[in-house]
């Protein structure tokens, strides 16, 4: 049975991840094979991931972390006292 | 996202509650960021977030006694600093119900992507770019908020499915479902913008920009 590409499109997330079995992920394969427009989905799919996930995409604000630490301090003093 | 580490983080615990409290900040510093980020993606205000942050830091520390060990520290962390914005959406009248996000959740069809016949790969080193992060910090922003979460949760602070589902009260499947959702809108909005920073040609990324 070959798989449409809705089909496809519906385990796209999982098969980034490596979640789908295997019987499903060969005939993922199968179908990426000859379909353009899938491939570029998934390709498309992976690399907005990948960026998204970047460290430099999401920062601290600046001074983030001595304020946050100072904080604690004052209050750590506070509970001991 | 700084890998968790159980054995050091139950020896700080060990050792604060009998008294060390300035170990505290090694032991909370690590969980810095996700705490940060999961706020900002509540309340949707970086200086709330960051006193809200500063809280959660302070309730994590009165409460350690509590911590039973049976879910990562850090996940307890995310629950508390969760339960921190919700709290304060509550006191601000802005929080919408729960029954309307499960609506949200599952009203949706699965998502139709951006049709594309071909894809040239956006390198990171795009990210140089300023207007490529903001493009990207923009498209996350506008997801509705249980998308956001998860997103923020498995793709930018990489915990699993089960510390995410812990951390937000929701189920492993629900986990996958949202992710899934996310990264389709995520695609639609972002592949058709993305192309303008693709390498022209192969190896001349760095000439171009």
């Amino acid at each position: 049975m070959r798989i449409d590409c809705k089909h496809v499109w519906g385990h796209i997330s999982a098969y980034i991840d490596g979640e789908v079995d295997a019987a499903m992920r060969a005939e993922i394969d199968k179908h990426l094979e000859t379909c353009e427009i899938c491939s570029a989905v998934l390709d498309s799919t992976r690399n907005v991931v990948v960026l998204v996930a970047d460290g430099r995409v999401f920062e601290l604000p600046a001074g983030f972390s001595a304020r946050f630490h100072a904080r604690l301090d004052t209050e750590l003093k506070l509970a001991n006292s | 996202m700084t890998a968790p580490n159980p054995e050091f983080e139950a020896d700080c615990i060990r050792r604060i509650l009998a008294g060390e409290g300035e170990l505290f900040h090694a032991l909370i510093s690590p969980c810095e960021r996700a705490i940060y980020f999961m706020l900002m993606s509540l309340l949707r205000n970086e200086a709330e977030a960051e006193d809200a942050a500063q809280e959660t830091a302070i309730k994590v520390y009165l409460n350690l006694k509590n911590f039973r060990g049976d879910s990562q520290f850090r996940t307890w962390v995310l629950s508390i600093a969760r339960n921190e914005g919700l709290g304060r959406l509550r006191k601000a009248g802005t929080r919408r119900e729960d029954s309307l996000d499960a609506e949200t959740d599952e009203q949706t069809g699965d998502y139709t992507p951006a049709i594309l016949t071909s894809w040239r790969e956006v390198p990171s080193e795009a990210l140089e770019r300023q207007e490529l992060g903001a493009m990207l910090r923009k498209a996350i922003e506008g997801l509705p908020e249980i998308y956001r979460n998860v997103v923020l949760l498995r793709d930018i602070e990489e915990m699993d499915v089960r510390e995410t589902a812990t951390a937000l009260g929701i189920t492993e499947g629900a986990v996958k479902v949202r992710l899934h959702r996310a990264r389709a809108l995520l695609q639609r909005e972002l592949a058709p913008k993305l192309e303008g920073f693709a390498p022209r040609k192969k190896g001349l990324f760095g000439w171009f920009k």
